[in-house]
């Protein structure tokens, strides 16, 4: 076998590159912290060079003893006459000495623990660790200074001992950092051909983790600065006349009375050199994850959240005596590049105690509209225009507050995924109470006792047991039987279901169906059911709204849509759909897939995928048409289409 | 059909799933004991290799303890009976085996300054340095708790004002800041004492105010650390599913933040209050030198510089017992908050 398969993969290989470096370099902040601490270790190096008396020198002029910064002292003089200035920079070398040689034991230790540790795995792995964390836990400015007690004054003594106690951080972090990596390809190929243990870890392995040591390496770096000027500040190295920064903030300290400035000039040095470790390790980490998304926004509405300031007065509060009624809803995601637009004008009609179907492929933007009615999108999702009349009210130009009453309370929702949209943190009696308290205003008592009577109602098996457990101790279905009580809490008039049985096992997600059915029909209570199975819409439904890239592609009483579909999209999900299928017959699919929001074609949304697209088709946009009385279709050839 | 499915909750799996439900309660109270009780196993090599590390330095020193102690002063006289007092005439084993024998039924040995029990001088120091770490681990949780989460909801120049403090305790040395405090509360206002200690018995208001400033220099580092865990967990929480299926069926702004978002984020600001407990302990050495405060870190400062090693190791003793008692508190806490007690 050759080599060049690996070699290939090699090239990708991540690492320390030259790119890295010039996007470190690119950021001001990193120069800057590199610039000051060249300067200091130039000092370090040459101040004791050029001014060797201030080592040793005991006292200086008296006289001008605790004199505050002058032409001829620029820092001042300290408690004994001696230049603070002079102190300073003399002082840096022993304390940047312990800095390295703390940093040396910890690069020593931590570097080829954690590697092995990461590559290898396995016992020897998890032995490390276990020692790692043992040392980790130990109090490490004690045990310094127990070994100051036997080596007193060691600066070398105390600065490796932190090493060693610190070292175990550095091995945490370089074993995570492997762990992925050994997984890579390029690593495996690595070692199918052949190569050696060492010559992978260091050659294939080490380049990949450079980035967290340089960043885990900058924050030891400053706590070993804090804690050698620390242990200056005691005397406990460093000791008197050997100027140190602690110690000259010790002397600062024992003069405070007398002359406060003496503990700034020292002070700001420390600071300023642990900031300068500090923001470098913040710079290359940055410079490593540059390009990575920023967190999503809070899904909370802003508590202050203005109502849409857009002219709501022309729209009448109520068309027919529909519950609800959405009117030209757009909707738009904030991102990087612009807003991108989601859903696009979005209509549709849900009469009271009526079940009305949602469908389309994922990415349609049916879930994006179930949030928009609630006004929950999060991740920088907003209505940009229409109306979401909701018996009587725009819900799209109310306050977060008045919105706050509506849900649950008026509209209840069920998501996709019941695992995930229960609190971890209490127990599902709890949070069913805290709805029927929040949507009813019923009392702690009586609100715990309804939580037991509406896990009766979704027909949990011994409620009282359910009651008492928390969400990860139930089942996908448990759960959404759970997620479904806590959407009646409120005895809200319309139910939005969004998938909610999409995540469930095939004899579970009947038995939901079943449950949401029988409620309904007990409670008259209106239904909004996003699916993507038509099956589903068949056996629920009593009007059906298909979706297609942010827009209605067809609306119609569900037998109409079943029995003659007049949207080329809805006739391929119907041909697709298995239910409808023969044994013998070969499932056919919808060919190409949806486009994404921000990608979507000229025209007709579906026309790329159609296979009756025409010139036409591309070049304006497609109203919708009028079929029967609650029939349209979005095509512009929806009068020849006829029957399946 | 579907009416006629088993139902994986159906009646005849009744029974089946309580015994596993009440199995896996059980387990659950189980998987904290045995978190407690590896906990408690760790303890033990913990305290024993601190206990015989000073043993291993003293044999490993080049030369002789007693004489580095005494230095070039010493008579010969004198040299022999430092050895003989320090045990120095037995091998390495014997030497740590008797310590800890005695050590086990409370006698560490006497001071060599003073001559006095050490485990007096301990006892008698240990209420002031708990008052430290005790004023500075409250602080800590209540500003730093609360201005994580108010600069999570906030956000904007809050958010970043408290990230410009975080970096600024964490770059300040606790011995400066401490100095600062006083030059300019203690020395220039006056409102509180510059120096010293006050036990609680004398006063408990004098008590209250000598701890003012110390506890304010000792705790900023470890505030700096809860704001920045708590923000970041906060809005990690604040962005879930659960949180937003919450507000969906009507649960308020203020529960979804102060129940529901709060519960869930403390379970990893507990972690770091751990973390900063056992750095306290550290800060607290330097603190009380900057204070003339009389605790257990400048007890072990001065022992340190006088060479009085019984009273030293008997300090890192007790200091990792300390560290036991937090890592075990720790786990409690993290068993109490996360139903899902996962092995830390």
């Amino acid at each position: 076998m050759t080599v060049t398969v690996p070699d290939a993969e090699l090239s990708a290989s991540p690492s320390v590159s030259p790119r890295f470096v010039r996007r470190l370099m690119r950021r001001p902040l990193a120069i800057v912290c590199l610039a000051y601490l060249a300067i200091l270790v130039v000092i370090a190096v040459a101040a004791p060079m050029l001014l060797p008396h201030v080592g040793t020198e005991r006292a200086g002029d008296l006289g001008t003893a605790l004199q505050g910064p002058s032409a001829a002292h620029p820092l001042g003089v300290d408690s004994l006459g001696r230049d603070v200035l002079q102190r300073l920079l003399v002082g840096t070398r022993v304390t940047l000495v312990g800095v390295v040689e703390a940093m040396a034991v910890v690069l020593a230790l931590g570097i080829p623990i954690g590697l092995v540790a990461g590559y290898l795995g396995g016992k020897t792995d998890r032995a490390i660790i276990w020692l790692a964390d043992l040392v980790l836990s130990l109090p490490a400015i004690i045990l310094v200074i127990v070994v100051l007690s036997v080596f007193p004054q060691s600066v070398t003594a105390a600065m490796v001992t932190l090493g060693v106690l610190a070292a175990p951080g550095l091995v945490r972090v370089v074993r995570a950092a492997t762990l992925p990596v050994r997984e890579q390809l390029y690593v495996a190929a690595a070692r199918v051909s052949g190569m050696s243990r060492t010559y992978i870890i260091t050659r294939h392995v080490l380049p990949r983790v450079m980035g967290p040591i340089v960043v885990q390496a900058s924050l030891l770096a400053a706590t070993a600065l804090l804690v050698q000027t620390g242990l200056a500040f005691l005397a406990l190295i460093a000791a008197p006349p050997e100027p140190s920064w602690g110690g000259m903030v010790a002397d600062g300290v024992g003069a405070l009375f007398q002359q406060p400035w003496l503990i700034w000039p020292p002070g700001l040095a420390i600071a300023l050199t642990v900031l300068a470790f500090g923001l470098l390790g913040d710079a290359v980490r940055d410079a490593g994850t540059e390009g990575w998304s920023a967190k999503s926004a809070l899904p909370l509405g802003d508590k202050h959240r203005s109502a849409p300031t857009r002219a709501a007065a022309a729209v009448p509060a109520r068309i027919n005596d529909s519950l609800l009624s959405v009117r030209d809803l757009t909707v738009s995601y904030a991102t990087p590049t612009g807003p991108i637009r989601a859903v696009d004008g979005v209509s549709f009609d849900i009469a009271r105690g009526e079940t009305v179907g949602v469908v389309g492929e994922s990415g349609c933007g049916k879930t994006t509209t179930a949030l928009a009615i609630i006004a929950l999108l999060g991740g920088g999702g907003r209505i940009d225009s229409g109306h979401v009349l909701f018996d009587g009210r725009d819900l799209a130009a109310l306050s977060e507050s008045e919105l706050q009453a509506v849900r649950g309370t008026e509209i209840g929702y069920v998501s996709q995924e019941p695992m995930v949209a229960l609190d971890p943190a209490f127990r599902i009696g709890w949070q069913l109470a805290e709805a029927v308290r929040i949507n009813t205003g019923m009392s702690r008592a009586k609100s715990k006792r309804r939580a037991v009577e509406l896990l009766e109602q979704v027909q949990l098996p011994e409620p009282h047991l359910v009651a008492r457990r928390y969400p990860h101790e139930l089942s996908g279905g448990m759960a959404q039987r759970v997620v479904v009580a806590r959407a009646l809490a409120g005895e809200p008039k319309l139910l939005i279901a969004d998938e909610p049985t999409t995540a469930l096992d095939v004899t579970i997600q009947v038995e939901i169906l079943d449950l949401l059915r029988t409620l309904q029909r007990d409670r008259a209570m209106a239904i909004m059911l996003v699916t993507h199975d038509l099956g589903v819409v068949a056996d629920m439904c009593d009007r059906v709204v298909v979706m297609y890239a942010g827009q209605v592609a067809e609306r119609a009483d569900v037998k109409e849509l079943f029995g003659t579909p007049h949207h080329p999209y809805t006739r391929a999900l119907l041909a697709s759909n298995p239910h409808n299928q023969h044994n013998s017959a070969v499932l056919p699919t919808i060919p190409g897939a949806v486009p994404m929001p921000g990608s979507w074609p000229q025209g007709c949304h579906f026309q790329p995928r159609c296979a009756r697209a025409t010139d036409q088709c591309g070049s304006d946009e497609i109203p919708l048409l009028k079929i029967g009385a609650s029939h349209e279709a979005r095509c512009l050839y929806a009068h020849q289409i006829e029957g399946v | 059909m579907a009416n006629t499915s088993v139902d994986a909750m159906g009646a005849p799996l009744t029974r089946s799933r309580r015994g596993r439900a009440i199995r896996r309660r059980g387990t659950s109270g189980g998987r904290l004991a045995s978190l407690l009780a590896r906990r408690m196993f760790t303890a033990v090599p913990l305290l024993l290799v601190v206990s015989s590390f000073n043993f291993l330095l003293l044999s490993l020193t080049p030369g002789d303890a007693a004489r580095q102690m005494l230095g070039s002063s010493g008579t010969p006289e004198q040299y022999e009976a430092l050895r003989r007092q320090l045990g120095l005439d037995l091998p390495v084993y014997e030497q740590y085996w008797g310590w800890l024998s005695s050590a086990v039924s409370g006698d560490f040995g006497n001071s060599i300054t003073s001559g006095t029990p050490v485990l007096e001088s301990i006892t008698s120091r240990v209420p002031v340095t708990l008052s430290l770490i005790v004023g500075s681990l409250l602080v800590s949780v209540v500003v730093g708790v609360s201005l994580g989460v108010f600069s999570a909801v906030r956000g904007g120049v809050i958010g970043r004002a408290v990230d410009a403090l975080a970096l600024l305790s964490w770059a300040l040395p606790v011995f400066w800041v401490g100095s600062v405090l006083v030059v300019v509360f203690a020395i220039k206002l006056e409102w509180f004492p510059a120096l010293g200690y006050v036990p609680f018995t004398e006063s408990p208001q004098e008590w209250a105010r000598s701890l003012v400033l110390p506890v304010t220099a000792l705790s900023l580092g470890s505030v700096a650390a809860v704001v920045k865990q708590t923000r970041e967990s906060m809005l990690d929480v604040l962005g879930s599913e659960y949180i937003r299926m919450a507000a969906a069926n009507g649960v308020s702004r203020t529960s979804l933040i102060y129940r529901h978002a709060l519960k869930n984020a403390a379970i990893p600001v507990v972690t770091v209050l751990g973390v900063q407990t056992i750095g306290l302990l550290g800060g607290a050495v330097l603190i009380e030198s900057v204070f003339s405060v009389p605790g257990l870190g400048s007890l072990v400062v001065g022992s340190a510089l006088a060479h009085d090693i019984p009273t030293v190791q008997a300090v890192a003793v007790f200091f990792t017992v300390v560290v036991v008692v937090v890592n075990l508190s720790v786990d409690l806490a993290y068993g109490l908050l996360n139903p899902r007690v996962s092995a830390a």
